[in-house]
């Protein structure tokens, strides 16, 4: 086969996957936060991102919030000074996406207290935390905010001193 | 020692670094601190350590030698340790590395741990990052908490469960005991993760699917309580509780109603009522909207309750919001072909979305356009589109100008309607327009015998105003060169007829030849379309001068065309009229010829193979579907069938054997050329019966942004009567229904 080529065997590769990746970055094309639900290797993780920032950053302000790139359906959505940013698979609902980015940050902004992007920067595992209690694997682990309120509050209780307890900004 | 600095500290400090330069020194320091901290084996500082090169691995600096600290903290006894080191494990370690699978003992071990947080954890990491030998070790323990009591576990269980199932799909029937009252759970995580699970097993078993139809009874109930039941504050968006079981729930339920009769009965009132009562003022009740669309679209609804989901779609198009005429006008472009006449009915508001100001909803709406175009509306549709081809942004006018040509050459409802068509494209988009449309116009007009002296005229008058654009320019030399005495003997019937000499004509054609904006192959057409002249006209003096000059042009192409010229007035003068007499109606080549094949040899059996080749089996072209075949040895018959999409072309093959026995671990592999984006998707089996009793099934989807050639190279590897065998194939010639 000729170098042109790149050939594609048949291994059972993932359908129904609803989400690819999460991104968050800045207007300023700085990454806050990067959650990938399927296996990359660095190389195509850092052209992914920088892809991303691309697109997204051109955009026009009053576009809509969806755009193609090579067959995954985009969906982005700026609060304040970050973007929130998602691939999906082709025949996802994209409106749902939406929906999924807006709980995402309402769950911060509720255990931040009126979170902003200093907040991620400085706190990012806790970012991660808030995250990894409401998706996983692409999907939506819990749709109830109290519930997965509930689980950060306990789950802080767990740390074990009373500092790093108090180093989480106060509800 | 002093203790190292806190992981908030860090951040500040090298957010006030002022240069690239300045934050890498800075972050150099800090992780030679880290590492000889981690030589030390210091247990106090580790957590704040690892968190610390997290940190600095975000910003894109590397940090693989922390991943044998992730693994110690995962392994300590302290809840933080323990969460940092799996986020640590998720963010630096993945299966390609053989460190990971020292995790997972620890996994195991905190699997069974006494708090649920830990647990949790230990969940969310098999789940984010598990290969397929760790969950093959542990799918086990995640069944068990599939079925424990606690809802906290329980629906962490279920997605993770749901990571398994897609890195070791063999695994699947484990966890099927385990779902038989997940749909009876109150807890809402619980209820959408198993339906999450519900819905991954029946896409991917055929079995499954047909197990888990019983269930629509459930389902249907589950969401008819959500949608009746009153103002839920836990669980509210807006007034619509929890849109996003609901969601998925109408998911479950399309993949269970596809195909069956009975269950798509079932479903039919509840999905009217949800597509009736939800609320539209805001996004999430659209989404769900369009979740139920899709739903109705997708199982076998009746008729009223299809055109129920079409006219939402259309009301979606008159809504102000962007996003929701987006998504409109992509559902619709996946309905056009199948309800057709339906989607017509909003072809006016389709046809005004082309004036939007957003970007992507103008290309879905001009791709929604050329699918609508029929014989009926060919008129006023292209009207629209030559007005949206004139004012569009350029990214567009290439595809526009390829979608007119295409419809033009379709529907056009008389000749010179169709020149005309032509003629606006290469004035207003000429520079856009394709390579290769101007062989197949200058095919399309020599076919046009009757509107040759039209053609010739308007291409003429064109050259006047503008010879900037290039196709417009080589279409119109050509057709001068072919028709040029029909110009000046003002013979046009189709419109008043201008006066024009032949010093005119040579004028603009030599004109040609020496501006700036003419490039090569331009020139070569216009130096080709004097020396035609030369038999049409009765200044063949001049004509001799011209051609005599660029027998010393620069360009070798052009020189060496010139002096073929002269040599043809020199030596072969008596061969001239006939070499450049009118060209003949020209057989439009057959894009459905048989398929070339090259066949190369097996690398383990060495005889040469012989290729068949059927007649293939093609359709109309307005006909959505593609059919081909493509033989391999004498044996093996691939039947290609293409069904394409705008955006993506989908190709079912169908393998079939003619030999005495079997073929054993059939694996079917495709390469195609850069720009294209392949996807193999599972095969249906990998036996190929013999004598033809049954046939492997396996599409393959091709992205093909740039428009291009499809071109394919195949492998084939089976085992047949005890011996490996592998055969090479290429695929050039797919019609271009199946990739335009």
């Amino acid at each position: 086969m000729t170098r042109l080529l790149k050939i594609v065997s048949c291994s059972s590769l993932r359908f129904f996957l609803q989400m690819r990746f999460l991104l968050l970055f800045s207007r300023q094309g700085k990454l806050r936060l990067q959650k990938w639900f399927t296996p990359l290797t660095d190389r195509e993780k850092k052209k992914v991102i920088r892809d991303m920032m691309m697109l997204v950053l051109a955009r026009p302000a009053r576009s809509c919030n969806f755009l193609q790139w090579r067959d995954l359906k985009i969906v982005y959505k700026r609060y304040a000074s970050l973007y929130f940013c998602a691939g999906l698979e082709d025949h996802d609902n994209e409106l749902l996406a939406l929906e999924v980015l807006h709980r995402y940050v309402e769950l911060l902004d509720k255990y931040f207290g009126n979170v902003c992007e200093l907040d991620i920067i400085f706190n990012f595992e806790k970012a991660y935390f808030i995250l990894d209690e409401f998706l996983m694997e692409g999907e939506i682990l819990e749709t109830s905010k109290v519930a997965v309120g509930v689980s950060l509050e306990e789950a802080d209780t767990l740390q074990e001193t009373m500092e790093e307890y108090m180093s989480k900004p106060a509800y | 020692m002093p203790a190292p600095i806190r992981l908030r500290e860090l951040i500040r400090t090298i957010r006030t670094a002022r240069t690239q330069a300045e934050e890498r020194e800075m972050i150099q320091k800090e992780c030679a601190a880290i590492r000889s901290s981690f030589r030390e084996e210091d247990n106090t500082y580790r957590c704040r350590n690892v968190a610390k090169l997290l940190y600095m691995h975000m910003l894109g600096y590397p940090a693989h030698f922390g991943q044998l600290e992730c693994l110690k903290l995962i392994a300590s006894q302290k809840f933080t340790d323990k969460r940092i080191g799996y986020l640590g494990a998720m963010l630096l370690l993945d299966e390609r590395q053989d460190v990971h699978l020292l995790m997972t003992n620890c996994i195991k071990n905190d699997l069974n741990h006494s708090t649920q947080y830990v647990q949790g954890l230990a969940l969310c990491t098999l789940g984010c990052m598990g290969s397929s030998e760790m969950c093959r070790d542990l799918a086990g323990e995640v069944e068990k908490l599939l079925k424990t009591s606690n809802s906290y576990l329980r629906k962490k269980a279920a997605l993770c469960a749901v990571h398994v199932i897609r890195k070791v799909p063999e695994l699947m029937e484990m966890f099927l005991p385990a779902t038989k009252n997940l749909l009876s759970e109150k807890n809402h995580g619980v209820l959408h993760t198993s339906v999450v699970l519900l819905t991954e097993m029946c896409e991917r078993s055929p079995d499954m699917l047909a197990h888990f139809r019983k269930l629509v009874p459930q389902l249907v109930r589950i969401l008819k309580n959500l949608i009746m039941s009153g103002y839920s504050p836990e669980h509210d968006v807006s007034g619509i509780s929890d849109p996003f079981l609901q969601v998925r729930i109408l998911r479950l339920l399309r993949i269970l109603g596809k195909g069956d009769d009975d269950s798509s009965e079932a479903m039919n009132d509840i999905l009217a009522q949800v597509a009736t009562n939800t609320e539209t003022s805001k996004n999430v009740g659209n989404a769900i909207l369009y979740e139920t669309v899709l739903t109705i679209m997708d199982i076998k609804s009746e008729s009223g309750l299809r055109v129920l989901a079409i006219n939402i779609l259309g009301r979606f198009l008159l809504n102000n919001d962007k996003n929701i005429r987006y998504v409109a006008l992509t559902s619709l472009l996946k309905t056009v072909q199948t309800d057709h006449n339906a989607v017509q009915r909003h072809r006016s508001t389709i046809v005004d979305c082309l004036k939007d100001l957003d970007v992507s909803i103008k290309r879905r709406a001009m791709e929604l356009s050329f699918a609508l175009v029929n014989g009926n509306n060919i008129r006023g549709m292209m009207k629209e589109l030559l007005y949206f081809l004139d004012s569009c942004d350029p990214e567009f006018k290439a595809d526009c100008a390829s979608g007119v040509f295409l419809a033009a050459e379709k529907y056009a409802p008389s000749k010179r309607w169709h020149i005309d068509t032509i003629m606006r494209v290469l004035t207003t988009a000429g520079s856009y327009v394709r390579d290769d449309s101007v062989p197949n116009l200058i095919q399309l007009i020599t076919n046009s015998v009757e509107m040759h002296a039209y053609t010739v005229q308007r291409l003429y008058k064109a050259l006047l105003d503008d010879i900037s654009q290039q196709p417009l320019v080589q279409v119109a030399s050509w057709c001068i060169g072919e028709y040029g005495d029909l110009l000046v003997s003002g013979q046009c019937e189709e419109e008043e007829p201008i006066q024009v000499t032949e010093d005119e004509v040579l004028d603009v054609l030599e004109g040609l030849l020496v501006s700036n904006l003419s490039t090569p192959v331009t020139r070569g057409y216009a130096l080709t379309a004097i020396m035609k002249l030369s038999t049409r006209f009765t200044s063949v003096n001049r004509i001799k001068k011209v051609v005599s000059i660029y027998g010393s042009s620069i360009d070798v192409e052009l020189q060496q065309r010139a002096v073929e010229y002269n040599a043809l007035f020199k030596k072969y003068d008596h061969m001239r009229p006939a070499l450049l007499e009118r060209m003949p109606i020209m057989e439009k080549t057959a894009s459905n010829g048989p398929t070339e094949i090259v066949q190369t040899n097996g690398e383990t059996e060495p005889s040469v193979v012989e290729a068949k080749h059927p007649p293939p089996v093609t359709q109309p072209t307005n006909q959505v579907r593609t059919v081909f075949s493509l033989y391999i040895r004498k044996n093996t018959h691939l039947g290609l069938e293409a069904n394409p999409n705008p955006n993506i072309a989908v190709i079912t093959i169908h393998a079939s054997n003619s030999t005495e026995a079997d073929m054993t671990d059939f694996v079917f592999q495709a390469a195609v050329p850069k720009t294209f984006q392949l996807q193999l998707l599972s095969p249906s089996s990998n036996v190929v019966p013999a004598l033809n009793q049954g046939t492997v099934t396996q599409v393959i989807r091709v992205l093909n942004p740039q428009k291009q050639q499809l071109r394919m190279r195949i492998k084939l590897t089976y085992t047949h009567k005890g011996s490996a065998v592998q055969d090479l194939a290429e695929v050039n010639n797919f019609p271009p229904q199946s990739w335009q």
